[in-house]
């Protein structure tokens, strides 16, 4: 098999918590905890969970706009978890974020071909000229015209704008592309039309997705493989197929019956989950998910279950499964 | 169906904003009822007036620069419109309430949530006792399922996470017994496992108190899994109406059409989801013809040029759209020939 595009392994992030004039350091707040995963080249790998279960952190991680506290990413045969912080600028070329809220993340004072042009800027792309054909060139592309380039984002409606945080994206020709939630702040018109652009645009460009989202309709529609996180750890990775037809871990299978499913005749047995998600500064023992497992048994609450392949390329971390490991 | 009677009915409803640009109508003549004890969805995208709606009902349209500029709201009979404040006042939390999409927001930070729910009952309920006022917002804090209530009264709204204040929220517009409950995007806010809660508990509700939902959302699967009948509304207009049911299997308006077919259904993977093209018009730059015609892939002629009306197309089924005009005309020619 060919080496994966990206591969993650052991990574963390413990955000610490100080208390007191001091400011002693009094506990962590696990916010991704020791999770691993790999994406091929041109495929798209999608992450979902509720909030606060560490997927956007594990998108910053990836591209060092957080530090991880401990893990090792390796992008391209190359590791990015231990080259300076200039390295990592020149390998943020390669790697592109497309980020939730269009209406944040693009500069208000700036024209568009502004903010097309600054990633072409700091890697010192091409000259002048041909700098702004590429800008005119990407405007065409994700669906905007060239006579675009003269306006400011606030001449934009929402989904004009994510189009240009995908140009932006796209500028330096990335080979994988971070979008964390880059539809859910969208109307569902809208939404299509976004997912339908960033499905032809992997296509035609051959890009590799990560794409981050809450959403379990979006997620399947363009992911895949999917990864299912919940209190910081990833607990059940599959394909997408097989991930939505055949839900193993218990917190997968809730999540998917609690869907609202557009069709009024559909019926289905909905498990619906006692309680809230724990805090993740003080998370349970064992399986993070045993609070509000029906099936929970003694072991999930000493033993934290390890991601194990139980079906080929289906990975589930939970205790029930145990005895079905593939090795 | 059966014989309930209609608690709301909203005539002719037309909300504009005053502003520099302009009169722009954000909810442009519309017209819809809601029957004792039903869960009525109004659905639509960001500014198509859905939230407007609901405020117009709870006399709740910031003025200025909003205000009513025709048309009836009646509750029981009695036109909310011409209602003084005071008498609104009077409705409000009482015959009517409301719950938002962000819990965070509408409860007071600086008052526990006893406190909060007490003033609601001692604002309408003025002649119970303190120990009764106590005893129905107990009640009401255990019948939307919160555990150990009597703690929870003496709470502040942060320490509770996103699903309890809804909640709270919840038992606080159901505490006075109102005959309609406004729910504008109660879920929206919440993660998923949370908001089948939530969706439960609005649903059990329903049926244990009778009380009437209007439900404004934006999200299909939410509507399909709540309602019993759904208002489609784009750009101010009321583009179809019917049971849940003719409007997911059934749908008739090129928008509604278009809507539910480009959610992705996380049952079965499309190759490629239908998109509608360009977006929503900016409120008040249509002023002639059907709102929907640019996006519109069957729109011809008279698309532009008039106003489509509702027609009717089979029981209770209304579609705003000249496609349907025909059979409209049919169904009149064969009236004429019977009699």
């Amino acid at each position: 098999m060919t080496e994966p595009l990206l591969k993650v392994e052991g990574l963390k992030k413990y955000f610490p918590v100080r208390t007191g004039l001091l400011g002693r350091h009094t506990g962590n707040v696990k916010a991704v905890d020791d999770i691993s995963f790999f994406v091929n080249e041109g495929e798209t790998l999608g992450i979902v969970g509720e909030s606060g279960c560490g997927k956007s952190t594990t998108g910053r991680m990836l591209m060092r706009l957080l530090e991880p506290t401990e893990g090792k990413v390796t992008f391209n045969g190359k590791e990015l978890t231990n080259i300076s912080n200039d390295e990592m600028r020149k390998a943020r070329r390669e790697i592109q974020m497309v980020f939730q809220d269009p209406y944040a993340s693009l500069n208000p004072r700036h024209t568009v071909e502004k903010i097309l042009m600054e990633p072409l800027i700091v890697h010192n792309i091409g000259d002048p000229k041909s700098r702004k054909k590429k800008v005119h060139d990407f405007l065409e592309i994700v669906g905007l015209s060239s006579y675009h380039a003269k306006r400011y984002p606030h001449q934009f409606s929402g989904g004009q704008r994510q189009r240009i945080g995908i140009a932006r994206a796209l500028m330096t020709n990335p080979k994988l592309i971070i979008a964390d939630e880059p539809v859910s702040a969208l109307d569902v018109s809208i939404q299509a039309q976004v997912l339908n652009l960033m499905q032809d645009l992997q296509k035609e460009l051959k890009l590799t997705y990560i794409f981050i989202a809450h959403d379990l309709g979006v997620v399947r529609h363009i992911s895949d493989r999917v990864g299912v996180m919940y209190l910081g750890k990833m607990v059940e990775l599959a394909t997408s197929e097989y991930l939505y037809a055949e839900p193993l871990h218990p917190y997968t299978k809730a999540l998917l019956s609690a869907v609202p499913v557009p069709d009024p005749e559909f019926k289905r047995e909905q498990i619906i989950l006692e309680g809230d998600i724990p805090s993740p500064s003080n998370p349970p023992t064992g399986c993070t998910f045993h609070t509000r497992c029906p099936f929970k048994m003694d072991i999930c609450v000493k033993e934290i279950p390890q991601l194990q392949e139980v079906k080929t390329s289906h990975f589930v971390a939970c205790h029930l499964y145990n005895e079905q490991v593939q090795h | 169906m059966e014989e309930r009677q209609t608690i709301l009915e909203v005539k002719d409803l037309q909300t504009s904003f005053f502003t520099d640009d302009g009169v722009i109508p954000s909810v442009d003549h519309i017209d819809f009822h809601v029957r004792e004890g039903e869960v009525l969805g109004i659905v639509g995208e960001s500014g198509c007036g859905k939230s407007v709606t609901s405020l117009s009902i709870m006399g709740l349209v910031p003025s200025p620069p909003g205000k009513i500029t025709s048309g009836q709201i009646l509750f029981e009979g009695k036109d909310l419109t011409k209602f003084s404040e005071k008498e609104m006042r009077r409705v409000r939390g009482n015959d009517i309430a409301m719950i938002f999409q962000e819990p965070m927001t509408s409860l007071n930070p600086l008052f526990t949530i006893g406190n909060q729910l007490l003033e609601a009952i001692t604002i309408h309920k003025k002649d119970w006792s303190k120990r009764k006022a106590k005893d129905r917002a107990l009640e009401m804090l255990t019948l939307v399922g919160l555990p150990r209530a009597k703690e929870l009264m003496n709470d502040y709204p942060h320490q509770l996470s996103g699903g309890m204040r809804q909640r709270v929220m919840i038992a606080m517009a159901l505490v006075c017994d109102p005959k309609l409950l406004i729910a504008d995007e109660p879920t929206t806010a919440l993660d998923v496992t949370i908001q089948a809660q939530i969706l439960k508990l609005m649903r059990e509700l329903n049926e244990r108190l009778n009380t009437a939902v209007i439900l404004i959302t934006h999200d299909l699967g939410v509507v399909a899994e709540t309602c019993e009948r759904v208002v489609v509304m784009y750009a101010g207009k009321v583009v179809e109406e019917g049971t849940v049911s003719t409007i997911f299997n059934n749908p008739q308006h090129p928008y509604t059409k278009g809507l539910i077919a480009s959610v992705p259904d996380m049952r079965f993977k499309k190759q490629r989801l239908y998109s509608i093209p360009g977006s929503v018009p900016k409120p008040g730059t249509i002023n002639q013809g059907c709102r929907f015609a640019a996006r519109c892939e069957f729109v011809f002629g008279r698309c532009t040029e008039e106003n489509p009306p509702l027609y009717e197309t089979s029981d209770g089924h209304k579609t705003r759209c000249f496609l349907y005009d025909e059979k409209e005309v049919l169904a009149d020619d064969r009236a004429v020939v019977k009699s």
